[in-house]
Order: C-alpha cells, then structure tokens, then sequence
C-alpha cells in the first residue's frame, strides 16, 4: 500500500469515528431532548423556534465543534513537539508552553480587549504570543551541545509551567474578582459555545497551525535523523524546526484562548497513533488531528453528562486519564518509542 | 572534466572550546576529486577528516576558501542540489530511532523532490534497488534498533545509494563489519564505481583499506595535508611514523602489489 493510500483510509475510518462520536454527543445533555428532534434540527426540518431548537444548535452544536477543534489542535501540537524536541513526553501542557499561553490570555483578559470578534482575536493573539515566549524559555534552558536530554528539557517545562501560574495567581489577586468572572473554570480547561463568528477565529487559526506542522511532515521525519544527518539530505534543518514550533505554538494558544489550558491530549492522542500507525508525521499528524478532535469531544459530552445538571471540567478528566498513562510512558516506553 | 568536488584554499575553524584547549582548524585544504576517482583520505584522530566531510555536506561552512560541487560554488548551488550530487555515509543511524529499514532509506529520496508529500512510485522503486544492492531487502520491514551493527551500516549505505549521487562520501564504512561482509561492500563499491562511474571520497583509519580500494590517498595530519598522492607515495613509513607517531612497516601486499602497513608493536618495556 502506498503512503497515500494507508493515509486515506486511516483518515476515512477516523473521521467516521469523529461523525459518529459528534451525532452521539448532539444526541445527550442535560436537557432532554428526543433523538428523533435533534436529527430533525440538525437536518433542517426541525420547528423554527422552540427551547430544543437552541439547546441543539445554539449550545450542544458550537460547543462539540469547539471540543473537536481544541482536541485536534492540542493532539497535532503535540505531535510537532514530541517531533521537535524526538522526545516522546512532550506536550504542549508538560513543555510550560500551556501555561505561558494562558499567562498572555489572563493578561488579554484583565486588559479587556473589547468584545466579540475584537475579544476572540486578541486573546488569540495574546495566547500565542505567551506560548511562543514560554517556548523559548523552556528551549534555552534546556538545549545543550548535546540537543534536548529528555529529563532536562521536562524539568525545563514544569519549571517554567510554575513561573507562568505564579505570574498568573498574581494577575488574579490584583485584579478586581468581578471583572475575572469564569477564570477559575476557564483555567481548568473546558469547553464552553462558543458564538459562529469566534469559532471561524478559532478553525482559521487552527487551520495555519496544522498547515505549518503538516506541511513540513516529511523533512520533520528526517530529523529523526539528528540534525546534521537532516542537513546532509539537503533539509533545512532551521527553517523546519522553526514552521513546527510555530505552528504547535499556534495550535496551544489558540486552544488556551478558547477553552482553557487542557492538559495531556498533546501526549495521549499521538502516542496512542505512533504505537498503532508507526512514526511517519504524514500520517501520525492527520491521525492526530482527526482522533484528538473525538477523544476531546467524548471526554467533553462525559464531562457534562456524568454530574448533570452540575458540570466537570473537561481539563480535569482528561487529566485523570493522561497522568497515570504519562507515569506508564515514562516507565515503560521512554527508551523506545522515540518519535 | 569538471571535478565532482573542489577544495579551494579551504579553511575552517571551530568556535573556541574548552579552556586551554586551542580551537581545532583546519587550514588551506585544496584537493580535488575527479569523476569516478576513488579518492581515501586518512590521517590520525583529529587531522580533520570529519571536519571535511561536514564541510562538504554542508553541515559548516568554510571560513575563507571555496568549496566547488560540479563546477559550481557549494553557497550558491544550495543545500538540495548538493544533496543530489553527493551523499554521506554516517557510521550509524541515531539512538532510538523508530523508521523501519525500508522508510530509512527512502528518505535518501528527499533531495529529488524535497516539496512531494509521498515518495512517488519511482522513488520505491530506486530504494527497492539500493536495499537489494546492499543486500537488505529482506530487512525492509525491520525496526532499525532490531538490527545488528553490520546490518545498520549496509542500511544506511542503502540509502546513500538511493540518493542516486554522483559522489558517494564513506565514513568508516566498515567499521561494524565482519570479514565477509567488508569483502562484499569492497566489492559493492568498485562495482558501483566501474559501472556507473561513481566518484568515491573514502574516509577510514583502516590505511590498508585505504590503500587497496583508493587511486590516491590525502593525508591530512593537524588540520593540514601532509601529502596528496598515489598510495605508494603517501605510504611511506617514514612520513607515517613522523604523523602517527609510532613505529610502522610498509610492504607490498603479496597478490595485488599495493602497500600495506603494520604497526610495530611496542612491547612496553
């Protein structure tokens, strides 16, 4: 089989899975709604008005677009990291980067930016900035003559996550509470509709972000090489390595600025595809994008249906699974499943 | 006939390392490598071998001096286009990495088409090829870190050759084999270079290698070459003992004629 063919029909049976998870996450919520009704709103042929018309399309629709968007993005982002650093516990959340990205989006907040489109763009613009600056610090501080050791560059990232969540428990602790609403729940990660004009802010900027990783995906597989056997295959080594960080900064701030700092996605998603699909960025990203965006959305209808009316935050189910499986990686798998 | 690769005057300095210790140079190299010329540079630890290599693959880049590839400035001709004329044979593959055999070597197919997304058809075909000219096409399947040093390095020699390159530049190229299979990847590359006329830069502390496979040796000792000639020139035991330091016999091999060259082993008194 061919590359492209593997890769049309891993993508074809993911995004049937990622069809099949989203009908059945439009189907559950607190309010009841008949199954027959939703398929009816969502085709078209539902009443014009009614309270079921907007729980289904103006509460559950924008919000499962939104978990698939944020679960794709965190899971490529991940991929590009792990890529990057050939470190198989990197991750957006584990790397700080999260952290300086939610640090810019606080400080977006308590600036206030404005409202509406205006809010969304800054905000984004804002959680980029913070996890390209976090980014940086964790890439100083851990690159050595010898590339990126692996405990030196995690050490890197939870030092750097904590300065980033001190500086963010200060911005919160001058700042007067009113003007800081949902903070708390938003710093835990959760999805929340998100209204259409912000969420095309939101798929446009996670569009770039995966356009820049999954374009460089095959010079990315030749760093595997190490670098200077990357040069000798006429990449430029540079310029690759820095498309994918950009690109995974992207990805973690636009996420960040939206639904929060969700943590683990960027290490369970790819490792789970490197593990059944084997190395090649060509396909592991793809994969990535399509099984983080279902992963999200189910943890996402979990969260808001295993405490109905009362909602958990999606951050913190995700993290339930992701911290025992990043102890089992970093057990088990360190030494050989180098991306 | 234009040179496959030209050093001009080439000089290269590493950034000053540890205290004390004088930075390593390497000072006015100029030698050039014609095409189908099997050409063996040797010399002791630290003379600069690898710094050439680098040079040439364009991992550095030369501080005064110029560094031809097919009759034009290296600078000016690009990273890909050097990568299709000549490919570099590293010792090994990294630690831990997860390609199998088959995906490593048709990443020697990147320079050919850098932007294509999928290797082509075409490009499987020519690592099918290669795997078979080296004789690991049953491995293709393999993980690398399941293979044997010796299969390794036949690996990566495999994708040289996919590289398709006019040039083929060897790093100690059998250093993990055993016997038989030094004899066959001798033989592999006189084969390739008869054949098809591939130009052959061979780096090894093995001067008896050297001096078998190569039609001239260059000598390099502290960054500058001692000498440039045919094998039974270079190999001169006095010039030898005075780069190596140590005492060296050099005879005549008794079925080819070519030099061979024994150390006198000390025997610590």
């Amino acid at each position: 089989m061919t590359g492209g063919a593997r890769l049309l029909w891993v993508c074809g049976g993911l995004l049937a899975l990622l069809v099949a998870v989203a009908i059945g996450s439009l189907l559950v919520g607190a309010a009841p709604v008949p199954p027959g009704a939703v398929l009816d709103l969502l085709t078209g042929r539902g009443p014009a008005g009614g309270s079921d018309r907007t729980v289904v399309l103006s509460i559950r629709l924008p919000r499962v677009a939104a978990a698939m968007l944020a679960g794709g993005a965190l899971a490529v982002a991940g991929a590009g990291f792990q890529a990057l650093t050939r470190n198989p516990l990197a991750e957006p959340s584990i790397l700080g980067v999260s952290g300086g990205a939610a640090f810019g989006v606080v400080l977006a907040q308590v600036s206030g930016l404005g409202q509406g489109v205006v809010e969304a763009l800054g905000l984004t613009v804002f959680g980029f900035t913070g996890a390209v600056a976090a980014g940086a610090a964790v890439y100083l501080i851990a690159s050595s003559a010898a590339g990126f050791p692996v405990h030196t560059l995690l050490l890197a990232g939870v030092i750097v996550g904590i300065f980033f969540s001190a500086a963010i428990t200060v911005l919160i602790s001058i700042v007067d509470a009113n003007r800081l609403g949902g903070v708390i729940h938003w710093l835990l990660g959760s999805v929340a509709p998100i209204p259409p004009s912000q969420l095309g802010i939101f798929a446009l900027a996670t569009a770039a972000g995966v356009w820049l990783v999954l374009g460089q995906a095959r010079a990315l597989n030749l760093l595997a090489l190490g670098e200077e056997g990357a040069l000798e295959l006429g990449v430029d080594a540079l310029r690759v390595k820095r498309r994918i960080f950009v690109g995974a900064a992207l990805l973690t701030g636009t996420v960040v600025a939206f639904v929060g700092p969700i943590g683990f996605i960027g290490l369970i998603v790819p490792q789970v595809f490197r593990m059944l699909l084997g190395p090649d960025n060509r396909v592991l990203v793809p994969a990535a994008l399509l099984g983080g965006g279902a992963f999200l959305l189910a943890a996402d209808t979990l969260a808001r249906t295993v405490v109905a009316p009362a909602e958990l935050s999606v951050g913190v189910l995700t993290s339930f699974c992701g911290a025992p499986f990043f102890i089992w990686l970093l057990r088990s798998r360190v030494a050989r499943v180098t991306p | 006939m234009t040179a496959l690769t030209e050093f001009r005057d080439v000089s290269f300095a590493y950034p000053a390392g540890a205290k004390g210790r004088a930075p390593f140079e390497l000072r006015e190299l100029s030698f050039a490598l014609a095409p189908g010329e099997v050409l063996g540079l040797i010399g002791p630890n630290a003379a600069g071998k690898t710094t050439v290599i680098r040079l040439l693959s364009r991992v550095l880049r030369p501080s005064r001096g110029t560094i031809m590839v097919a009759g034009e400035p290296a600078e000016s001709l690009g990273r890909v286009a050097v990568a299709r004329r000549i490919a570099v044979v590293p010792q090994d593959v990294p630690q831990g990495f997860p390609y199998t055999v088959e995906q490593l070597v048709l990443m020697g197919r990147f320079p050919h088409a850098p932007a294509r997304f999928f290797e082509s058809r075409e490009d499987l075909r020519i690592a099918r090829a290669a795997m078979a000219m080296t004789g690991v096409e049953a491995l293709a399947a393999e993980p690398l870190d399941r293979l044997s040093g010796g299969e390794r390095q036949r690996v990566v020699l495999a994708r040289a050759l996919a590289q398709e390159p006019r040039l083929l530049v060897l790093d100690e190229p059998t250093s993990h084999l055993d016997l038989r299979y030094q004899a066959e990847c001798v033989a592999l590359l006189r084969r390739l270079n008869r054949d098809r006329g591939l130009g052959i830069l061979l780096v090894s502390h093995d001067l008896n290698l050297a001096a078998e496979v190569s039609d001239r040796l260059l000598l390099l000792a502290g960054g500058a070459a001692v000498r440039l000639g045919a094998p039974e020139d270079v190999l001169q035991e006095s010039l030898l003992e005075a780069v190596y330091g140590c005492r060296v016999s050099v005879d005549k091999h008794p079925a080819t004629g070519r030099p061979t060259v024994s150390v006198l082993w000390p025997d610590g008194r």
